[in-house]
């Protein structure tokens, strides 16, 4: 047991503390606050604090629990709400009141609460188990199973296990270890956050991450077990953009971590996702959510953990087979909680202040993505998608640069289309995603050859309309040869009939593939068909002019059931009017 | 414990730090007086504890403080403010000494300025519709109880008379719950406090009113306690007392700029433009605690004026707070400059919980769209007018001229309005679609037809 000796904000240096490893836990001062050992200097320890220091004095008592910060992990986990270092909110609500007092103790995991347990057909006595190894089940919620894993570290044959009705301390099975000893297994575990989990191997990606909305699936796709970052000053909708995958996305589990953000975001979360159904099973999509938040006023080590938190229990369900996505809004926040932590203990530091390690920690973060085979040989993945929230909306500071670097896809918010209201405000010029290539053959497959050059068509209509909006600011629509205008008229369709998407209309909300093909064709359809035209004579304003434009304009709106009926209307629609107007128009007729 | 040890035994004093050696035990946060040899006696705060010395941050000058004739007293908290319906109606310093003259206030507990962080989990959505009168504000970026909305304005920008407007006009529809302001002047000119007191004081809201009034010529360092001080006074009235609270914190770029001070004389590694690095935490601490919460009948709403260093909107202060608040207003010199009152501009303005309060039931069922529809054909008509100073008026289509005419008169119909004109959202929205009828009805593609039918004027 050590004492306090000196005391600068989040920072605490204590005394006598030789013993303890870098990144365990201890316990500081009379209150019990609970921080974790950054630095150790002969007999001394740095500790960074996860709650507010104030009221502590030299002297005070510090112990060390010798366990580096871990996070629990067992049935009882899913639809959660926690704090950064994984304190259950609902349970902090409950003991304190509205506002998180400082201390407080609570337990991530229900220990009362029985769960059914039901073990895995052909896990008996003498079977062979290690690391990983999928012992039983637990049917957490209606979506999802709750795989109980053999703890990392533990191998050899089960002495016994049974079925039956079990808290998350009961012990389940046992397993010889050999040597005579034996190891209780009961449903939960603990890993620490801060190393990744181990796995067999990566595997590379080869399936896209359906999200429903429309110009990330078609045009910036990323793949399950990739990874994508969101930057974008205030006001261009990246909490909306998250928001919207973290509810549309096909993953099976989702953890959202609020990293330093609003507080009233969060309760928007709470509000809404018990009310939102899985389009699948018609379930609240909570069931299959976990929530982190250490909202922008909570304190701000805990911030630094509140992301390895979040990673920690997603390779947990990776590991059980699952395709998990981890939003997490904003690593700028996650990244100033170092910067200020770095401050504090007087490190060199490098660009606008950042430690020079924050490179380092950017990619360690995002490389722990993947679609893995993990131990137990079932295949998992993990995606990331991170917001970054970059001061004055300039992209070269040093945590977007960072990301960059290692992210596969970019989705670039702008701030003169969110002024425009035109969302999702994704610049179509300026994004990537790297995932197309090696998502290829999956697109070929679900899609067909026929979308992947209707996506090409459009993205070089999309940028030639830009180029041509040039030279328009200079010299007015009214120069341009109809051939080009016609290019105006149709890339104003693709922005506002396809990339523009409202997150809050019921049925444009989210897109499925399918509707995604018909919307695209159709509009292409009506391109080819419009340029053909003009070649023969017909002027741009008779094209302006049309009555299925109109139709094409609220294709959005119509149903997923209705839509390949729609789709074939629209295109007979196109090509009746589209002849109508060569004959009057062109030479053909006359 | 009330003994307390006197220490002779500052070791140095630079800017608003004062180091005091010999000091084993001073908690982390707190308050010391130091007693110059006058018998005059500052307040200070701990910074940095240890077992040698303390770091103290002096609230206040530190003219006359000596090495060897100053004492310091360690008291034992962390800085508290007193708390009680009797300061409703009363005006204060920086740090919550009453400056107006009248009796004592008895006060009913002392609390730590800093409050503690709401519970996300006990939070409500905010929901409420606040009709301010004005009709920018009401029509496009609504404003809705327990939010944070900040004004970026510039010098020489009237922000103040909006906020005093606001404050004069808000109401909440069909309620008469008990209401009360609290305002934070931090850094302001004499008269500009004065303008204030005399605004609440004309509309008998003064009496309704807790001002603490930091001066442009009191202690800088002062000027980080007093938004806290305002909103631990806030909490106390709405959820204590069940009122619901309208905070006032101007300018929060004095705010800003006294903690780069207090930063720079720390010896800190400045972030960016000199602003310490913990900026953002440091101002999400006082935004966040606005809102409304479970099982409490009160509320806080915040208006936050700041205004942006040479219009700036990149600028760190109101970079980091529009990261934070939920929405923007933004003051706009052009529009001051063609005579416009109030010269609050749509484009950027941005209200994040307008949804949440308007509607049925609420303010009115086509709300949204008439929004959504003026905001876009004003748009439309700030590209006409740019697009006609290229090529001239004449040159214009028939539709660009159209809309210039209709920029010109939302400008002057919709936005611009009296200083003491209260409107209700119903001529809000009656304004609104005058000005939509100028339009084809075609046009109207953000409005639901239903709604259109009901309200457009034919001619």
């Amino acid at each position: 047991m050590g004492a306090i000796k000196r005391i600068s904000g989040p920072l605490v240096i204590a005394k006598e503390m030789t013993g303890s490893g870098m990144y365990d836990v201890v316990h500081v001062g009379n209150t019990n606050l609970i921080g974790e050992i950054i630095q150790l200097k002969g007999d001394d320890a740095v500790i960074q604090v996860y709650e507010d220091t104030t009221g502590l004095r030299p002297g005070e008592k510090v112990t060390s629990t010798g366990l580096p910060f871990s996070v629990e992990l067992g049935p009882g986990i899913l639809s959660n709400i926690y704090d950064g270092i994984q304190r259950p909110l609902s349970a902090i609500e409950k003991s304190s009141g509205i506002f998180i007092a400082k201390g407080v103790i609570a337990a991530p995991l229900d220990r009362k609460k029985k769960w059914k347990f039901e073990k895995e057909a052909g896990i008996k006595k003498g079977s062979k188990v290690s690391s990983g190894t999928i012992i039983g089940h637990v049917q957490e919620t209606e979506l999802i199973k709750h795989y109980i894993m053999i703890p990392n570290g533990i191998e050899g044959s089960i002495e016994s296990i049974e079925s039956g009705s079990f808290t998350i301390e009961d012990i389940i099975a046992e397993v010889d270890t050999g040597n005579g000893k034996k190891a209780g297994i009961n449903m939960m575990q603990t890993r620490a956050v801060r190393i990744p989990s181990p796995i067999k191997s990566k595997y590379r990606v080869d399936e896209a991450l359906k999200t429903g909305t429309r110009i990330v699936d078609t045009f910036f796709p990323i793949a399950k077990g990739g990874t994508a970052a969101v930057p974008g000053p205030f006001g261009s909708g990246k909490t909306v953009l998250q928001q919207s995958l973290a509810k549309y996305s096909d993953a099976d589990i989702v953890i959202y971590t609020g990293c330093g953000e609003r507080g009233n975001e969060m309760t928007d979360v709470l509000v809404e996702f018990p009310e939102l159904k899985d389009p699948s099973t018609g379930r609240p999509l909570m069931e299959r959510t976990i929530l982190i938040a250490n909202t922008s006023n909570m304190p701000v080590a805990a911030r630094e953990a509140s992301i390895y938190a979040g990673i920690t229990i997603a390779e947990y369900f990776r590991d059980m087979g699952y395709n998990v996505a981890m939003m997490a809004d904003s690593t700028s926040r996650w990244a100033e909680a170092m910067r200020e932590i770095s401050a504090r203990l007087e490190e060199m530091p490098g660009e606008e202040g950042y430690p020079a390690y924050l490179p380092k920690r950017l990619a360690e973060f995002y490389e722990r993505s993947g679609k893995v085979e993990a131990l137990n040989g079932k295949t998992g993945s993990v995606t990331i998608i991170g917001a970054v929230s970059p001061t004055g909306g300039d992209i070269t500071e040093p945590v977007s640069q960072g990301t960059l670097k290692v992210v596969k896809t970019f989705w670039a918010l702008d701030a003169s289309l969110a002024q425009q209201k035109h969302f999702p405000s994704i610049n179509w010029l300026n994004s990537y995603s790297l995932y197309l290539d090696p998502l290829e053959n999956w697109y070929k497959e679900e899609m067909g050859e026929e979308f992947i050059e209707d996506r090409k068509d459009a993205m070089r209509l999309l940028q030639r309309e830009a180029e041509l909006k040039d030279i328009v600011q200079l010299v007015g629509e009214d120069a341009l040869p109809d051939s080009e205008r016609v290019i105006l008229e149709i890339g104003k369709m693709l922005r506002e009939d396809y990339l523009r998407q409202s997150a809050f209309d019921e049925i444009d909300a989210s897109t499925s593939l399918k509707k995604q093909k018909v919307m695209l064709s159709t509009i292409l359809h009506f391109s080819r068909s419009a340029e053909n035209a003009v070649e023969k004579g017909v002027s741009v304003e008779s094209i302006a002019k049309m009555k299925v434009k109109a139709d094409i304009s609220r294709i959005k709106g119509v149903s997923e059931s209705d839509i390949e009926n729609a789709g074939k209307k629209i295109n007979e629609h196109i090509k009746s009017e589209i002849d109508a107007l060569i004959k009057d128009e062109s030479g053909e007729g006359k | 414990m009330d003994f307390k040890v006197e220490y002779n035994t500052i070791e140095s004093v630079a800017g608003p730090l004062v180091v005091v050696g010999k000091v084993g035990n001073a908690s982390y946060g707190e308050i010391v007086r130091i007693t110059l040899s006058s018998g005059e006696s500052r307040l200070g705060q701990v910074l940095d504890t240890s077992e040698k010395y303390a770091v103290v941050q002096v609230f206040g000058r530190t003219d006359g403080i000596n090495i060897n004739k100053t004492s310091v007293t360690f008291l034992g908290e962390t800085f508290r403010v007193g708390v009680s319906d009797d300061m409703l109606g009363r005006i204060f310093n920086g740090h919550g000494d009453p400056i107006d003259i009248k009796t004592g206030i008895s006060y009913k507990e002392k609390r730590d300025i800093n409050g503690e962080p709401i519970n996300p989990v006990a939070r409500r959505m905010p929901s409420d519709f606040i009709e301010t009168g004005i009709s920018s504000i009401d029509g496009l970026f609504t404003l809705v109880r327990g939010q944070k909305l900040p004004i970026f304005s510039g010098s020489g920008l009237p922000h103040n008379e909006i906020a005093a407007q606001i404050t004069r006009q808000a109401s909440v529809k069909n309620q008469s719950e008990e209401f009360a302001v609290v305002f934070a002047g931090i850094g302001l000119m004499n008269d500009d406090a004065a303008y204030f007191i005399d605004e609440f004081r004309k509309t008998g809201a003064l009496s309704r009113t807790v001002a603490f009034i930091n001066l442009a010529n009191d202690p800088s360092i002062e000027r980080i306690l007093t938004p806290r001080l305002a909103l631990t006074v806030a909490e106390y009235l709405a959820y204590d007392k069940g009122m619901h609270v309208l905070v006032i914190l101007t300018d929060m770029t004095n705010y800003c700029e006294a903690l780069r001070e207090l930063s720079s004389a720390r010896e800190e590694v400045p972030g960016r433009r000199g602003y310490p690095g913990y900026m953002y935490t440091d101002l999400a601490g006082i935004y966040e605690r606005a809102g409304v919460v479970n099982g409490k009948k009160g509320s806080i709403t915040q208006l936050d004026i700041l205004t942006m260093p040479s219009d700036d909107v990149t600028h760190p202060i109101p970079d980091l707070t529009g990261y934070i608040t939920e929405g923007q207003i933004y003051v706009n010199r052009e529009l001051k400059n063609r005579g416009i009152y109030p010269p609050i501009t749509p484009l950027g303005s941005l209200s994040r919980l307008m949804n949440n309060g308007i509607g049925k039931g609420k303010t009115r069922e086509d709300h949204k769209g008439v929004s959504d529809q003026l905001y876009g054909a004003y748009a439309r008509s700030q590209e006409a007018r740019s697009l006609s100073s290229i090529v001239g008026a004449e040159a214009l289509s028939e539709s660009d001229r159209r809309y210039l005419k209709f920029g010109e008169l939302f400008e002057r119909k919709f936005i611009g309005q009296g200083l003491y004109e209260r409107r209700t959202i119903e001529e809000t929205l009656s304004i609104g679609w005058d000005l939509l009828s100028q339009l084809p009805e075609s046009e109207l593609s953000r409005i639901k037809e239903e709604y259109i039918k009901m309200y457009y004027k034919k001619k």
